[in-house]
């Protein structure tokens, strides 16, 4: 048996999921994009590929930050292709996709519509009505309710479903059972809905490119059980250097431990607190400070790079965490944001206050497997977390007394055995604090 | 639950007595409320069992099926429900008023509002609602004209109650857990003996004691659905058989009565105390929502309209969650904004703050983006000691004009900046008194009263393939018609 | 005779059901409640002689509707029932035979039945008959916590074409296609533990034990009628819960050695008062939650509000609490009456801003 390389595993699937989407008899295909896995490059291979064959495109995600970053790559790949990127009123686009001068921007579609690809957020799509694209690409298409899908199906024939299906559901403030087990449930993801009620080829890309050797098979065993990656680097391919030595102290240990092994716990005294556990808190922006402090380096397949602050975020459930971070001097510059926000993006390294660290009791809100996902998966070289000890045994302690309802497929992984498969890993780097 | 409601809940225990986490009443409060406390029979799904009905606290009226497996009892049991229920419904509806608007149109002045001992009072309503809106009044198995009829209202109550701030059909315990803070658990306070026993307990007794008086089932029945097991052991089941035997419902009747009386009891005591509660000043304005649909619904029926069916569409679905988040938002910020203590859950979360205007720059203009030409965007530094957890950029409303738009500039330490972006006249510089004034003591929130807009979706008739395609229009059937209800 | 004997007294273990074990899961953070199921003490009668009876029971007309809707379901051998499989499960089945394991020639004793049980299963799944096979009251065995128990069953075990499903017949009803969440949650953490026994089974006898489903066929009456409708019901969630708390059970030694010695709760011997200080020794983790299914419940209630403890004010609370354990504790540091430890600074500063803009709006 012949096994493939990464490059030529993630080849082969592009050019599956290309063939079924523009050659295939469906008028849907899903494409399970795990954390880092080229997602973006296959929406712009797909992109090139249909503007090239003269056909029209309409590209649907889900925040205008996303129909931005997406806008400068594709043109950035393309610069001859002609983008139009549909904003709302008063939206004021960004000079990395004016720039371009093949990108034209505008908040009405008779401006845009003449171009081979228009792109905007769902909620923007939602709005044009008396246009119709044969074809269309949604991307991010988990993180979208499936209302929003039906606000816009109507503008496109066929289309190409990118997501990542490990992330966090789509949210509802109202709390209603109503739907429960109706197939078209509108609290459900885009792709959740077209699943069920259509036959839908279903690809996977399987190489993750961002994560690291030591991070690719804990996230897929503990977050992807039935649809498992692998890295596309080996571990000699990336390597976190300090080029200070440090101190004796938690901080400095914890650095060494996440640079020489990708992880490290960095494990607090056992203690019930507030959201805003001042330590924890303390230890996040610490930890950032001391990792700009010494140096981090980064050696990677494309070369070295200082570790600067872009490079690194704090992550955390609540926004009040964050504003307490943000508080507690952490370095300008690092990203500091609660999980939902950090979706799809991508740092050297990240810090995580876990959800459950000083709760007593854990939430479906805390135990949710997407959340842990986001917050282990947007490192290229190495992950931090910082929690309370006693997080093992308030999983132990944790009631299984969540409701069923009937007709509902089982989702998985189930979040409280995501996160024991983390703490288990974890445990093994651990520094006490 | 925040710890503003968790603190209460701990100070209702030192004192002895529930705390007040509301300072007016957020719910609308009918001048002839409808109490209906219905009981079913256990292990049933939906088999009635007996209801104390009203709007008379002197008088309430009690109806029982005394055979509860008896198909043509639990009808009758209905229809007799309706004879009580329909009247008070189509009463209201036949009263209207004019409504100023672009269109001016016609809205019953009044309308119906049920209320209920608990949450399960309202699923049992939509159940009873959901098992008596499709029956015929012909063919195989003929049920009195009234019981489809009554299915339909009882649907349209239930279906009211899933939307934030109606009053339609109310839960007595989710009413009063809105206004006070009890010294038990708020799965306890589900229990409307032991909540009120910690609200008012009776001379002589503090609120927990009271609360462990009103958990013994002599002399607290359950509150309903449910009756209590030993009750149903010890004296439903014997009643049962003295109606089989003798004919006679007097003892199901007497039986069922000493289970109802002292809920009713405790009801009418509730609204007592709601009643005492200032109204907030927005309560009126969402139970013209109510009345709106009451209204829309009264057409909907005089014109024939089908039973709804027995579940959404996609699109209905779609249109109904967004209703559904667009009231949840609009009540959300609206009980905030009508009351200080609601307020104090978003002041504590940093979503809200609170404190003295000490710079004002009224005459501030600059060329907004997207704009060409300046205007007037003042700027109102306000200085708080609340844990501020907003960024700039945020917008905000205030409780002085829920209208107007502002944005947060920048918060230094204790100093909040902000922008005022609208409603401040035509001219140059702002409108007298549109903007606060150094020394006004305001409050700025990141609550949006006006609820959002509703996403643009397809008739049903055009559900896209995602979503399964167009599907059959519901047509009533003879199998609904005649559906078991054994 | 074993620690836990003594602990019990003379009277007769409880044997533990599918519910019971299932229940292990609903608050597995109590050692009192783990200690008194360990011991098979009868958690029932401890309350009620503790003067703490259970808040909850079963009414008489529930029993008779659970049974009637059994023996309807399971009338004319399973007549309901096979139309049922064939519809759910898109089985062709022609024509299938029932096994009641119920009594084996009149001996209803555990280990008989049990042995008949293996022998039956085994036969099944050796044979690799293509025709279904039915197997009501199947009785299995588990072990929990280094005890081997029976289980008590409510079941039947359906086996076409070699492969195993767990029947769960309930009597609350399923309208418009969905039933009470709660109620649907509890069966399907019953049916995980007959999927993990008759797994358990299997590989004791040497069989692959994924023939057994993770499928469980729940059978309940549809809409207002007594008429049986069937949904399959995932059950892997529940099973991997079932398995980490079984396989946690060892903690009951670390229980045990906490203990002090000579500690009994024999309700013959000793008086309320003794056994509730014999309880009081084992720690609980009351919530109000435990009020809807542990027995000991009210007793717990009683001594966490004995203690002022935030337990009582639910787990919600206690968390935005801070995890503050006592409800003067809480209080004190909001009004400033007591000095915050190190550890409280910051929740004590939160309920001191708590207190003074609650204390001004109420004002």
């Amino acid at each position: 048996m012949i096994t493939l390389t990464p490059g030529q595993a993630a080849a082969e699937a592009t050019e599956a999921i290309l063939a079924d989407f523009m050659g295939g008899p469906h008028r849907g295909v899903i494409v399970d994009s795990p954390p880092g896995a080229g997602k973006t490059t296959l929406v712009v291979t797909a992109a090139t590929t249909l503007a090239d064959s003269g056909e029209r495109l309409m590209i649907v995600a889900q925040t205008n930050e996303q129909v931005d970053d997406l806008t400068d790559k594709l043109a950035t790949k393309a610069p001859t292709l002609s983008i139009g990127r549909l904003h709302s009123d008063g939206f004021s686009v960004p000079s990395r996709v004016t720039r371009h001068p093949g990108v034209t921007a505008s908040n009405k579609i008779d401006q845009v519509e003449s171009c081979a690809v228009v792109i905007a957020t769902a909620d923007k799509w939602a709005y044009v009505s008396g246009h119709s694209w044969s074809w269309a690409i949604v991307d991010e298409a988990y993180q979208m309710r499936s209302d929003k899908l039906l606000a816009i199906a109507a503008l496109f024939d066929r289309a190409l479903f990118v997501g990542d299906p490990g992330q966090l559901d789509p949210f509802s403030v109202v709390d209603t059972e109503r739907w429960a087990g109706l197939a078209w449930d509108p609290m459900q993801s885009a792709v959740a809905v077209i699943g069920r009620l259509n036959d839908l080829p279903v690809h996977r890309l399987p190489v993750s490119w961002r994560l690291p050797a030591s991070a690719a098979p804990l996230v897929s065993e503990a977050f992807y059980p039935f649809a498992s990656f692998r890295s596309g680097t080996a571990a000699a391919d990336r390597e976190l250097q300090l080029t200070t030595a440090g101190f004796p102290v938690p901080w400095d240990r914890t650095l060494n431990e996440a640079a020489a092994t990708g992880w490290a716990l960095h494990e607090l005294p056992s203690r019930h607190t507030i959201r805003t556990d001042a330590e924890a808190v303390q230890a996040c922006a610490g930890l950032a400070t001391r990792l700009l402090q010494r140096g981090a380096v980064a050696h990677d397949e494309n070369g070295s790079h200082d570790v600067g602050p872009d490079r690194i975020a704090i992550g955390c459930a609540h926004t009040d965490q964050v504003a307490a971070i943000r508080a507690a001097g952490t370095p300008a510059g690092v990203t500091v944001d609660t999980a939902n926000r950090l979706q799809g993006r991508e740092y050297d390294v990240t810090i995580v206050l876990h959800p459950l660290s000083g709760r007593r009791d854990a939430t479906a809100f805390h135990l949710e497997s997407g959340r842990l996902c986001v917050l282990t998966s947007r490192h290229r070289h190495a992950c931090i977390v910082v929690a309370r000890a006693g997080i093992a045994e308030l999983l132990d302690n944790h009631p299984s007394t969540g409701r069923v309802q009937l007709n509902v497929p089982v989702k998985f992984p189930d979040g409280w055995e995501a996160n024991h498969a983390v703490l288990a890993h974890l445990s093994n780097h651990r520094v006490g604090a | 639950m925040s710890i503003m409601s968790s603190y209460a809940r701990a100070l209702a225990v030192q004192n002895g007595r529930a705390q007040p986490v509301a300072t007016v009443r957020h719910l609308h409060l009918s001048a002839t409320p409808m109490v209906f406390i219905p009981l079913k029979l256990a292990g049933e799904a939906a088999a009635p069992l007996a209801a104390l009905v009203g709007t008379d606290p002197a008088n309430p009226r009690l109806l029982v099926v005394p055979q509860p497996r008896n198909r043509d009892l639990r009808f009758a049991f209905m229809a007799e429900l309706a004879e009580v229920l329909l009247p008070y419904i189509e009463g209201l509806a036949g009263v209207t008023e004019t409504v100023e608007a672009k269109t001016p149109y016609e809205r019953c002045a009044d309308a119906p509002q049920l209320l209920v001992p608990n949450r399960g009072g309202i699923a049992f309503t939509k159940l009873l609602g959901r098992s008596t809106r499709f029956r015929r009044t012909d063919g195989p198995y003929p049920v009195h004209p009234s019981v489809p009829v009554l299915g339909q209202w009882l649907t349209f109550l239930s279906e009211r109650a899933e939307y934030a701030g109606s009053s339609a059909l109310v839960s007595m315990t989710d009413a009063l857990a809105l206004h006070w803070a009890t010294g038990q658990s708020s799965m306890e306070d589900a229990n409307l003996a032991t909540q009120l026993a910690w609200i008012a307990p009776p001379e002589g007794l503090d609120g927990p004691e009271a609360a462990l008086v009103a958990e013994d089932p002599l002399t607290s029945p359950p509150a309903g659905p449910e009756t209590h097991p030993d009750f149903d052991g010890q004296v439903l089941e014997y009643a049962i058989q003295a109606f089989e035997t003798s004919g006679s419902a007097a003892q199901v009747r007497e039986a069922l009565r000493s289970q109802l009386e002292p809920t009713w009891t405790l009801m009418w005591q509730g609204v007592r105390l709601l009643r005492e509660l200032p109204e907030a000043a927005t309560v009126e304005a969402r139970w013209a929502r109510d009345r709106d649909q009451f209204t829309r619904e009264t057409a909907r029926l005089a014109e024939g309209g089908f039973p709804r069916g027995r579940v959404d569409g996609a699109v209905s679905a779609a249109i109904r969650l967004a209703d559904l988040e667009s009231a949840l938002q609009a009540y959300e910020a609206q009980r905030a904004f009508d009351d200080p203590l609601v307020m104090i859950e978003h002041r504590v979360a940093g979503k809200a703050f609170s404190g003295e205007v000490v710079a004002v720059d009224a005459t501030r203009r600059i060329v907004p983006a997207g704009k060409t030409r300046a205007a007037p965007r003042p700027l109102v530094t306000i200085r708080t000691s609340d844990p501020v957890r907003l960024s700039p950029g945020r917008r905000l409303v205030s409780s002085r004009n829920r209208k107007q738009r502002t944005e947060i500039v920048d918060i230094t330490g204790d100093l909040v900046v902000i922008q005022v972006n609208d409603q401040m006249g035509r001219g140059a510089t702002p409108a007298p008194g549109s903007v606060p004034e150094v020394g006004d003591v305001v409050c700025y929130a990141e609550l949006d009263p006006s609820g959002g807009q509703r996403p643009r979706l397809p008739a049903g008739e055009d559900t896209p393939w995602t979503h399964g395609g167009p599907p059959e229009p519901y047509v009533p059937t003879d199998e609904d018609a005649q559906e078991a209800w054994s | 005779m074993t620690r836990l004997d003594t602990l019990r007294g003379p009277a007769e273990p409880l044997d533990h059901n599918a519910r019971t074990i299932a229940a292990l899961a609903v608050n597995p953070g109590c050692d009192r409640r783990a200690l008194l199921d360990a011991a098979g003490v009868d958690k029932q009668r401890t309350a009620t002689h503790l003067g703490f009876p259970a808040p909850f029971g079963q009414s008489p007309f529930a029993i008779t509707r659970a049974k009637s809707f059994d023996a309807l379901v399971k009338a004319n051998g399973c007549a309901h029932l096979l139309r049922l499989l064939r519809s759910t499960l898109d089985l062709s089945i022609s024509e299938a035979s029932y096994s009641d394991i119920s009594d084996v020639g009149g001996n209803d004793d555990h280990q008989v039945r049990h042995t008949r049980t293996r022998a039956l299963l085994k036969r099944a799944a050796t044979d690799g008959d293509g025709a279904g096979t039915l197997f009501d009251h199947p009785l299995l065995k588990l072990t929990v916590a280094g005890h081997e128990v029976y289980l008590e069953p409510a079941v039947i075990a359906f086996q076409i074409e070699g492969r195993f499903h767990i029947v769960e017949i309930k009597s609350f009803a399923v309208i418009d296609d969905q039933a009470d969440a709660g109620q649907v949650a509890a069966a399907a953490r019953q049916s995980a533990v007959y999927v993990h026994a008759l797994r358990a089974l299997f590989t004791a006898e040497g069989l692959d034990p994924g023939r057994i489903s993770h499928n469980v066929v729940l059978v309940c009456p549809k809409d207002f009628a007594n008429h049986p409708t069937a949904t399959l019901l995932d059950v892997r969630q529940q099973l991997a819960a079932l398995e980490r708390q079984l396989s946690r059970l060892t903690r009951i030694d670390r229980i045990l050695d906490e203990l002090p010695i000579g500690i009994t709760f024999d309700l013959e011997t000793q008086s309320p008062d003794e056994v509730g200080k014999a309880v009081a020794t084992v720690g609980a983790r009351f919530a109000p939650e435990c009020l809807a299914s542990c027995e000991m419940s009210l007793f717990c209630r009683a001594e966490a509000r004995d203690r002022e403890s935030t337990d009582v004010l639910g787990r919600a609370a206690r968390d935005e609490l801070g995890g503050i354990e006592s409800i003067p504790a809480v209080l004190g540091l909001a009004d400033d009456s007591r000095p915050p430890s190190p550890e409280q600074l910051e929740i004590a500063e939160q309920l001191r801003y708590v207190r003074r803009i609650y204390t001004e709006a109420v004002a």
